[in-house]
Formats: structure tokens, C-alpha cells, sequence
């Protein structure tokens, strides 16, 4: 039998006078996401997308979409004839091996061709019986089913579909729909979870990267690579911005006291990054901060480094707990590449007993040893620009 | 480029180029009866001649692997498959693809003693004739460790061997002293011999195990029936002819003895806080492990690669685990000692100038890290 995909969106549906723009960009994704596979027809109606493909790319096409943002299920579906008997032959046929004996199931029924011949609960009667009757050992249950199969008779055709065949989207809104921000990425568990976050909402990211070479090596920078490729391939493209970081490590090294060196370093990667922040036309920064994580993170420290910029500083893990943040890192499938033990550059200039308390006026005078201008100037001209795609192969440069 | 890496790996010799070149071209499988089977088959005829010629053994007790792991994991799974026997004995100093093995075999239940080393990373012999006894199957012995370059005695370990049993086999893993350092294998008296042919300026993925008496092991991979039963899979042509001419080839180890004492010499007198790591009487040539003291071996490692100088942080294949090196662990060094070990590897093309070059740079850039560092 032909198959077909159902895609369903959430949130977008309450976007009211908006929704058209929202449908447009979610469409304009999803063509972009699944622009590798030749023979796609989209169309779109009463809030579903049907993904026309052939049946050898229905599983790699449905995979795809799980990481297009605004889709809430994708769904299989059986295609059949617009009469009431081949539909019932469709759903005994499209579910035979599926439904087993014990499992309990429910018909519900909907026709956008209000002329077809029966009404909605006539139709879900008649497959439900069918079902029934075609399968061995099946139960109805129309309170509480195991299985919800679905009988949708749409103006071309019939579908038949059933949530043992749908898979959960990634949620969230249309990537486009929420403007850009700026993402400082690290090597660690945290930071790629939050862009995650933050991409989610419809937001499309830049990240920038701080590299400290001899002190870090390219294989820490190419870690850093492999985190962007894996979040790009919920966006499309990543543009990663190195920053060389050394000398200002180095300077700060030298020049401030050992316990507010994590603090200053921090501020100068929030200034450059805010720079980097305002080149490409982003209206935000993004961290992995959490409350109270490391001594970099506390309140009074988060003031410290916040109070160096002027676009907002969106912290979606700001209350989540490590374990949570790794759940979250696994499911994105960052978390394996995270864990790769080469240093980054947090690790290298560690003071033995940093500041927890931090007073801005006081880390503020330590920081005016620095010649902060200039070494932020330096660092902005020395920046390396990678661009990061899914499917992008080691350059091996 | 200065390349003091050559532990890990060497520079394929233009002989052994064009020698794979050559099999690349004439790409016939041995086994095949046609004329193309045989050019292939007479390829792996020749190098197996130099191969043996190189180990001082008979053509037929040469069998040709895929590198040094799987010899070493030939020789240790195919005893004990092989052997009524249930004990074993090795060193806390070997390289993984011995201890794993060994570590696997213990987890099926079997006796294994790792004989310790003294702080010049020499095998403790007293040890060895204490743990060996008539259930001993095999006693597998490093020649040169590959993080110290320190010389195990494999004739003395025989003669230990000996005075308990005959019997018991001894296995070398001789791949890092294999076209090196000269070694007899009748004098020693070894049962099975691991080498490899990317440390001696072959390919990667092509290795050899001499073999004294097929009738001591299994053979772990089986098919095809290629090499005499003892390794199936269709011969890896090009890396085996490669090894057959790079095996051939001429080697200078006093020249690298000198650039080694220049390296040590120039290191040892020039910078504070540094150790000597291997002994001062039986070390290769090839081999230089030093501690920085108080710093990190992989920032200075990245240090001097900016400035074209490759050395490696204990040895490669342990320097992805953030583990400390089980060999100087072993040795007794410290912590700090550890911490800050780079090794040198040299080979023939380095100059006296590459070397003065090497120690000014560490002689700079050690001063700056420590600075940093505090």
C-alpha cells in the first residue's frame, strides 16, 4: 500500500492572524531539511503537512523531520481510496501487522469532504468493526486504547494511520521565526544544551569559541567543530566564530590576582562576544550558566560578568540541576562528544580558591591592570569564521 | 618539520613506497591460481624472505598480521586456546595490546602474575623466577618499552625460563627494537617474535609474528586457510611488500645514539627541574623520556608543535585516556614526574641542528610555561 507522511505542528496553530507566516517558514524548513532527497511533494492543510516520497526514503525523510523544529509528530499513514470500503480494507490491510492479539484499539474518524457518504462517527463504526473482524484477538477500547487509529477522509484521498507509526517532533517554533542569537560554546556538557534550548524557540544561533593554543590543542578545537555539527543539524548552519584567547589569558595570568582570574577571563569572553553578538545582527547571547554550578556561576559572580554586557544574556539552564542538564545533552546527542577529554581552555587557568563572593567595584580594579581595548581588539582581528553544516566532512587541513 | 614522534610511527622509506606502488599496480590476489596470483604471491615470498632474513629465523616461521596488536594478541589467545596449562606471566610495563589480553584471559578465570619493574623500567627478575612454576604457560616480555626505551634482558628472562621449565614458551614484543636493535633470536631462545612495520618505516596495518612451533598456538583468525592456516584473510599485499623492502633497508643506529646523548645532554644541563626517565646502561637508541617538572606534558607537546617540533606525552596510544602512564606509575616517578613527560623518538633524518634547535626551543618555552603555570 502507498504511504504517506502526516506531519502535525503545535504551537503555531495559535498564532493567530500570524499563522500563515509561521506555516510558510516551517514549510521553507522543511523543504531546506529535506533538500538531499529528489521526488518531495509538500502541501499543506487543516494543520497537517503531507510529505509526499517515495517508500525507500519514508524512514531516512521521517528521521529528518524529528530534528526540524515546530513539528510536534510525524506520523505513517496508509493512502487509500475515497469509499468506505476501501477504507476498511486499507485499515485491516495498513494494520495487520501491527495490531496483535491483546492489544486494545479505538477508530476516531474525520472528513474535510463533508458530501462523503458517511459522517465521522459512521466512519469510525464501520473501520472500528472492520478492525475488528480483519484482526485476530484485537479488543475496542473507546475510553482508554492502547493504540489510537486514526480514518481521515481528506478531498483527494483517504488516510489511515495510527500512533503506533508516529514518532514525537522536536516541539518548539519554526527556526527563523525567532530572530538570531549569539551562543558562547565551550567544549562542555552545558553550553550546547542551552543553544539547544534557545534554537528550540525558533531562534537561529551563532556560537563563538574561545581557543587557547598551545594551552588547548586542535583536537579540542575540532571537539568544539563536532558540538556545532550536531547542533546545526537541528538549524541548517552554524557559523562558528575562534577567537584567539591565549595572550588574554596569559596577560590576566600575569597581571591580576589569582582568585578573580575566572571572573575576569569571563567578562573579557562576554565583551567579545557581545561583539560578535552585534556583527552578526544577533539580539541576544546565550550561556550554559546554572545558579550555583561552579564559582564562575553564583549570583554575585553571574552579576559580575553580566554587568560587561548590554544585549540580554539568556541562561536557559539557569535551574536545572547537572543530572538534568545530561539528560538533556543525551537526548541532543552531544553529550558523547562533550565528555572527549581534551582539555578546554576553563581547565587550563583554574585559581585553587576562586572568589564566590565577587564585588563588582573590586574585580573591576584588578581588571584595570589590563589594557582590555586593545587585547579585545586584537582577539576580535585574530577570529577564525567556520562555517558548520550537517552533513560537512572533516576538512583535514 | 622536526619529527621526534618516530615511536609512534616513521615516515614510509621511498623504497617501501614504491614498492607499494608496484603491488598497488599488479593488484592480484595470492590465493588466485592465474599469473596475476602469482606476481602476488611471489611479492609476499620476497618480503617474507627479508622479514625472516631480518629476524634470523626460516621464511615458513614468519607469518605476516595486520600489526603488532594482533601479533601480540595471536601469540597470547592462541597459547592459552592451545595449552592444557593456566597460568601466566607478564610485566606491569607492557603495552595494552599485551595487557588486555592478559586482563580478558584473567576475567575467563585464568592465573596471570604482572612481574614488576625497578625505577630504571628494568623488569625485576627475582620476581619472575619466584612467580614461575610448572603451570606456567607463557611468559610475554617486552624487548624495548615503548614510552622508555628501556632494554628488557630476554636472554637472562630464557635462562630464568629455563631453570624451571623448558617448556614454558616466551613470547617478545619486539616492536620497538625489530630492525633497531640488533637481537639473535637462537640466542635467545624465543618462541614467538612481534613486529611491526610502520615503527621501521613500512606501512601501518601491516605487522609479523615469528613463530617457532605452529603446534603451540591456535590461530585466532580463521577462513581462508591463507599462510599456512595460522592467519586466513586474503594477505595485505601492498603493506607486506612495503614492509619487505623497508626492512631492507640501511640503518644508522650510532648516528642516533649520538643525536640521542646530544638531546639528553642538552636538556638535562640546560633546563632545572627536569628527570631522566629509563636507565643509563641498556636503552634504545631511539627512545628519550624526560619530566618537566611542573608542567603539562600536553601543553608543552603543543607548545613545541608550534614551533614544527612533534614529540608525544607517554605514548600515543594512551595519550587520548586521561590516564597516567602506567610505565613510569610503575618506574615509581611522582605524580608531577609523570604529569610532565614528553618523549623524544628520533629518527634518521634529524640533524645535530634539528637537535639544537629542539633543546633551545624547550630550553625557551619550558622557562614560559613555568611562569605561567606558578
Amino acid at each position: 500500500m502507498k504511504e504517506i507522511i502526516l506531519v502535525k505542528y503545535g504551537e503555531i496553530i495559535l498564532k493567530g492572524g500570524n499563522r500563515p507566516v509561521f506555516e510558510r517558514v516551517l514549510i521553507k524548513n522543511i523543504r531546506n531539511a529535506l533538500k538531499e532527497f529528489s521526488d518531495i511533494k509538500i502541501t499543506i492543510a487543516q494543520a497537517t503537512i503531507y510529505i509526499d516520497t517515495p517508500e525507500e526514503n519514508i524512514d531516512d525523510v521521517c528521521d529528518r523531520l524529528s530534528r526540524v523544529f515546530g513539528i510536534v509528530s510525524i506520523s505513517r499513514a496508509g493512502v487509500c481510496e475515497k469509499s468506505i470500503e476501501s477504507i476498511k480494507k486499507a485499515a485491516v490491510e495498513y494494520l495487520s501487522n501491527k495490531l496483535k492479539a491483546g492489544m486494545s484499539f479505538k477508530v476516531e474518524a474525520k472528513r474535510s469532504d463533508k458530501r462523503f457518504e458517511l459522517n465521522s462517527i459512521q466512519i469510525a463504526q464501520q473501520v472500528g468493526g472492520a478492525i475488528h473482524e480483519g484482526i485476530e484477538g484485537v479488543i475496542v477500547d473507546v475510553h482508554n486504547p492502547q493504540v489510537l487509529v486514526r480514518a481521515e477522509v481528506r478531498d483527494d484521498a483517504a488516510y489511515v494511520y495510527s500512533t503506533l507509526d508516529k514518532i514525537n517532533g522536536r516541539g518548539g517554533m519554526p527556526t527563523g521565526t525567532g530572530g538570531i542569537a549569539t551562543l558562547l560554546l565551550s567544549g562542555g556538557i552545558d553550553s550546547p544544551v542551552a543553544g539547544y534550548m534557545i534554537a528550540k524557540r525558533g531562534v537561529e544561533l551563532n556560537a563563538v569559541n574561545f581557543f587557547s593554543f598551545p594551552y588547548t590543542s586542535d583536537r579540542a578545537k575540532e571537539k568544539v567543530v563536532e558540538l556545532a555539527r550536531i547542533l546545526s543539524g537541528y538549524l541548517t548552519k552554524i557559523n562558528l566564530y575562534v577567537v584567539p584567547f591565549t595572550e588574554i589569558q596569559l596577560e590576566i595570568r600575569d597581571k591580576c590576582p589569582e582568585e578573580h582570574m575566572t571572573l575576569i577571563m569571563r567578562r573579557f569572553m562576554m565583551k567579545i562576544s557581545e561583539i560578535v553578538a552585534k556583527k552578526t545582527k544577533s539580539a541576544a547571547l546565550i550561556t550554559g550558566e546554572s545558579v550555583g554550578q561552579v564559582a564562575s556561576q553564583t549570583l554575585a559572580a553571574l552579576n559580575v560578568t553580566n554587568s560587561v554586557c548590554e544585549i540580554p544574556v539568556l541562561r536557559p539552564l539557569v535551574g536545572m540541576d547537572k543530572d538534568e542538564i545530561i539528560e538533556r545533552a543525551r537526548d541532543i546527542g552531544t553529550f558523547e562528544t562533550s565528555i572527549l577529554p581534551y582539555e578546554d581552555c576553563c581547565t587550563v587557568f583554574t585559581p585553587k580558591h576562586p572568589t564566590t563572593n565577587p564585588k563588582l567595584e573590586i574585580i573591576e580594579r584588578s581588571e584595570a591592570a589590563l589594557d582590555v581595548d586593545g587585547l579585545i581588539e586584537k582577539a576580535v582581528e585574530g577570529i577564525e569564521i567556520i562555517e558548520v553544516y550537517p552533513d560537512m566532512e572533516d576538512n583535514n587541513d | 618539520m622536526i619529527y621526534l614522534d618516530n615511536a609512534a610511527t616513521t615516515k614510509p622509506c621511498e623504497s617501501a613506497v614504491k614498492a607499494a606502488l608496484a603491488a598497488v599496480e599488479g593488484f592480484g590476489n595470492p590465493s588466485s591460481l592465474h599469473r596475476m596470483g602469482l606476481e602476488a604471491e611471489k611479492t609476499i615470498k620476497n618480503s617474507r624472505k627479508a622479514v625472516a632474513d631480518a629476524l634470523g629465523c626460516r621464511d615458513d616461521e614468519v607469518v605476516f598480521t595486520s600489526g603488532g596488536t594482533e601479533s601480540n594478541n595471536t601469540v597470547i589467545f592462541g597459547v592459552a586456546s592451545r595449552t592444557k596449562k593456566r597460568h601466566l606471566i607478564t610485566s606491569v610495563i607492557e603495552h595494552p595490546s599485551v595487557l588486555e589480553p592478559f586482563k580478558q584471559l584473567e576475567r575467563d578465570g585464568w592465573r596471570v602474575d604482572y612481574i614488576g619493574v625497578d625505577s630504571n623500567g628494568k623488569v625485576r627478575m627475582d620476581e619472575l623466577s619466584q612467580k614461575l612454576d610448572n603451570d606456567t604457560a607463557l611468559v610475554s616480555i617486552m624487548h624495548v618499552n615503548n614510552e622508555t626505551g628501556t632494554i628488557q634482558p630476554a636472554e637472562e628472562i630464557r635462562n630464568i625460563i629455563n631453570n624451571v621449565d623448558e617448556s614454558i614458551l616466551f613470547h617478545i614484543d619486539a616492536v620497538q627494537s625489530f630492525g633497531k636493535i640488533p637481537f639473535s633470536l637462537k640466542k635467545i631462545g624465543a618462541d614467538f617474535v612481534s613486529v611491526s612495520a610502520h615503527k621501521i618505516n613500512g606501512l601501518k596495518g601491516t605487522g609479523a609474528l615469528y613463530i617457532k612451533n605452529k603446534n603451540t598456538l591456535n590461530p585466532i583468525i580463521v577462513g581462508g586457510g591463507q599462510q599456512k592456516n595460522m592467519r586466513s584473510g586474503t594477505e595485505n599485499v601492498v603493506g607486506i611488500a612495503a614492509f619487505g623492502s623497508a626492512v631492507k633497508e640501511k640503518r644508522d643506529s650510532e648516528y642516533v645514539r649520538m643525536l640521542r646523548e646530544r638531546l639528553k645532554d642538552g636538556i638535562l644541563s640546560n633546563i632545572p627541574d627536569v628527570r631522566y626517565n629509563g636507565s643509563n646502561e641498556e636503552f634504545s637508541p631511539y627512545i628519550l623520556n624526560v619530566s618537566f617538572v611542573g608542567i603539562k606534558a600536553e601543553i608543552l607537546l603543543h607548545t613545541l608543535e608550534s614551533s614544527g617540533i612533534y614529540v608525544s606525552t607517554g605514548s600515543a596510544c594512551s595519550s587520548n585516556k586521561p590516564m597516567p602512564s602506567h610505565v613510569l606509575t610503575a618506574m615509581g616517578c611522582s605524580r608531577e614526574e609523570i604529569m610532565g613527560a614528553i618523549r623524544f623518538s628520533i629518527g634518521y633524518d634529524i640533524t645535530l641542528d634539528d637537535i639544537d634547535f629542539t633543546v633551545a626551543t624547550l630550553c625557551d618555552k619550558v622557562a614560559e610555561i613555568r611562569k605561567y603555570m606558578r
